[in-house]
């Protein structure tokens, strides 16, 4: 570690891992609920289950986000943290707002909740991915407004660099957008417009320029390639991004009751959003083609690697898929879309963290890479989550076109629940593959507590 | 520590494509080369992935315009007739104008003739300004006839296609502003034109787009 202030990543990492494991676990009682109705009701129903799965995810993202990003400035800008004091502390307050808010969610009836913390004051709950009260909002805009105001000020005493500013104009971006998450207007088509700005906004456009950026830190540093050239294809990463994922939030204001050039504006933009991510697997692959040094954590050489394609298929590919206005009119809210989330989520997010983690920890813990040993073991679980995910994809994608076809297409449609009864047989599949990738999380874990003689950096 | 590589290593040989993509991608300054190779790729190559991409979303628009036409082919010839052409036609002399310029000022970089540089930057600049003008005068025209996106589909297609291009001729002036500024500094010149060309690469598809544009959108029955 060059600078003794990024060690406060390490919580971040830790608790982002620990909320993980609890988003995959709630993963699988969803998985289940889909094929044994009453699973654990009347505790866990499925509406709560299904906000928990999604609320952890974003909260672990963030966790990571922020280690990441307190890793990376310092080392960027060759300065140490402007306060450490204050990173620890943003990180207890976040992790005990967030643990606080899941438990809520757990032991109260959401209306209860609502009515406890505050929503008759500015109402803000209620809607999908923002459901947390009141508090939990307020407490995120005063953790992230920290977080940033320490970096920024980090970066101001000390070097700026190309990859360094892009993260932090995601960051920025990212604190940005949620203050939409306050404005609920009563007008629906209003609500559900401005709710994608926090949402779209997010995932399609200010969170790229985060994984851009992370992406190019991990391989200047272990491919040894000229930061000239890294720099260079992030700025045309960057700027694809935001052509096509700005105005490509119009494939949300397809049937909305916005005016109908949406649907052309949407499927034009969204059509072009692949490329990025394309831009993204070639630039990393092509930066370890080119190496010049034998880095001694290849685990997080796989992980960015795997970022790239895996990042390309789901969100791009499986993005692709169902983003065209024609397209969309049957396939809207259904499997396809659990699908694209699944494989868009791990492969872009999700990985880029594991990425991060897997590159930072054995530093943050004093040695360039883990043992052979414990990065074997690493790479097995980077495969059996990956496969995993590709066949959670996979089958939801089948139980997608089947639920369509049966549902919207077919001359004699059947009712929702019919159909969801006829497509089971893929949500078992689902369920076992979602085991697996349980399996592999728990390897990752164990990875780190595998010993073993010690990679020197070469 | 060799097994470890090997699974990842393994991972990456399917990929062919790539090793095209390293040659492509191999950034040099280009004006070392430029004399001594004819086949040289002026400018930056990541302003020329940009360009690919901007050439692809307006390829994808001005397809959709085409096959939507095709539909409605009377509705469009009518609604064609409401274009001032005469505009159009004015504003493509401007661009064409504006692109001569440029070139010029590459030219003038070439052989070192640096106040050629900013003078004919400057008129390229204008060129793209007098555009935004006659382009301001088409829309009031327009808007003030109450014409919106939502007039029907031939407006909704006129509006956003020259709009988006409208925006893209304002960003094509950002560039050529921050090249006047440059070569004021003697930036350019026969040792290094590489920015200079990227920018001008740049302007050149701003008028290639329009010179599509008008002749689909206004004048092709």
């Amino acid at each position: 570690m060059q600078y003794k202030s990024q060690a406060v990543a390490k919580p971040y990492f830790i608790a982002a891992i620990g909320l993980f494991v609890g988003q995959i676990l709630f993963g699988l009682i969803l998985g289940l609920q889909y094929v044994l109705g009453d699973f654990l009701f009347p505790a866990i129903p499925f509406n709560v289950a299904r906000m928990v799965h999604t609320n952890l995810l974003i909260v672990w993202l963030l966790f990571g986000f922020m280690g990441g990003a307190y890793f990376m400035i310092p080392e960027e800008s060759e300065t140490e943290l402007f306060s450490p004091k204050l990173a620890l502390a943003m990180f207890w307050i976040f992790l005990v707002a967030g643990a606080l808010t899941i438990v809520g969610y757990l032991t109260v009836p959401y209306a209860t909740l609502a009515a406890m913390t505050g929503n008759n004051l500015i109402e803000t709950m209620g809607r999908e991915f923002l459901e947390q009260p009141l508090p939990t909002k307020l407490g995120i805009v005063v953790v992230a407004l920290a977080f940033l105001f320490n970096l920024t000020m980090t970066m101001l005493k000390g070097k700026k660099t190309a990859i360094s500013m892009v993260l932090m104009i995601g960051l920025w971006g990212l604190a940005v957008f949620f203050l939409f998450s306050f404005y609920n207007p009563v007008n629906v088509v209003l609500d559900k417009f401005f709710w994608w700005w926090t949402v779209h906004l997010w995932v399609e456009g200010v969170w790229e320029l985060i994984l851009g950026s992370f992406l190019a830190f991990v391989l200047i540093k272990t491919t040894g390639v000229d930061r000239e050239v890294i720099e260079k294809w992030l700025y045309v990463i960057v700027t694809l991004t935001l052509i096509s994922g700005i105005i490509g939030t119009g494939h949300h204001y397809f049937w909305i009751g916005t005016p109908e050039y949406w649907q052309w504006w949407g499927s034009i933009f969204s059509a072009l959003e692949p490329i990025p991510f394309f831009g993204m697997t070639v630039f990393a692959f092509n930066m370890v083609n080119r190496r010049r040094r034998e880095h001694p954590n290849k685990a997080a050489v796989l992980w960015a690697l795997g970022t790239g394609v895996m990042a390309f298929l789901g969100a791009g590919v499986w993005g692709f898929l169902h983003t065209l206005a024609p397209v969309n009119y049957y396939t809207h809210g259904s499997q396809i879309t659990a699908a694209h989330g699944h494989m868009a989520f791990y492969g872009a997010y999700a990985m880029v963290n594991l990425m991060m983690i897997s590159y930072a920890m054995p530093i943050l813990r004093g040695r360039a890479a883990n043992s052979n040993k414990s990065q074997v073991l690493e790479m097995w679980s980077f495969w059996l989550m990956t496969i995993a995910m590709v066949f959670i994809t996979l089958f939801l994608t089948a139980a997608g076109i089947l639920q369509v076809w049966l549902q919207r297409v077919s001359d004699t449609p059947l009712p929702f629940m019919v159909t969801q009864d006829k497509i089971s047989l893929f949500y078992w599949m689902r369920e076992w593959a979602g085991v697996a990738f349980l399996i592999g999380l728990i390897l990752y874990i164990v990875s780190f507590f595998v010993g073993g003689e010690e990679e020197k950096a070469k | 520590m060799n097994r470890a590589f090997f699974i990842w290593g393994r991972s990456i040989h399917p990929v062919r494509l790539l090793a095209t993509m390293q040659r492509m991608s191999e950034i040099s300054p280009a004006t070392e080369q430029a004399s001594a190779s004819s086949k040289r790729l002026p400018g930056d190559l990541a302003i020329w992935f940009f360009i690919m991409a901007e050439l692809v979303a307006f390829a994808v628009f001005f397809s959709a315009y085409a096959f939507t036409r095709a539909k409605h082919v009377e509705m469009f010839n009518l609604y064609q007739q409401t274009l001032d052409r005469d505009l159009g036609a004015l504003n493509t002399l401007l661009l064409i104008t504006g692109s001569w310029f440029i070139v010029l000022a590459v030219q003038a970089a070439h052989r070192n003739d640096q106040k050629a540089i900013s003078r004919n930057i400057l008129l390229g600049f204008l060129c793209g300004g007098g555009f935004l003008a006659v382009k301001v005068i088409e829309y009031s025209a327009k808007f003030g006839a109450g014409i919106s996106m939502s007039t029907n589909t031939f407006y909704m297609f006129y509006i956003s296609l020259t709009f988006f291009h409208f925006m893209h001729v304002i960003l094509g002036m950002v560039i050529l502003a921050v090249l006047w500024l440059q070569s004021r500094k003697g930036v350019y010149g026969s040792h290094d034109a590489h920015g200079l060309e990227s920018g001008a690469a740049y302007w050149h598809m701003v008028d290639l787009l329009w010179i599509i544009l008008f002749p689909l959108v206004y004048v092709m029955r």
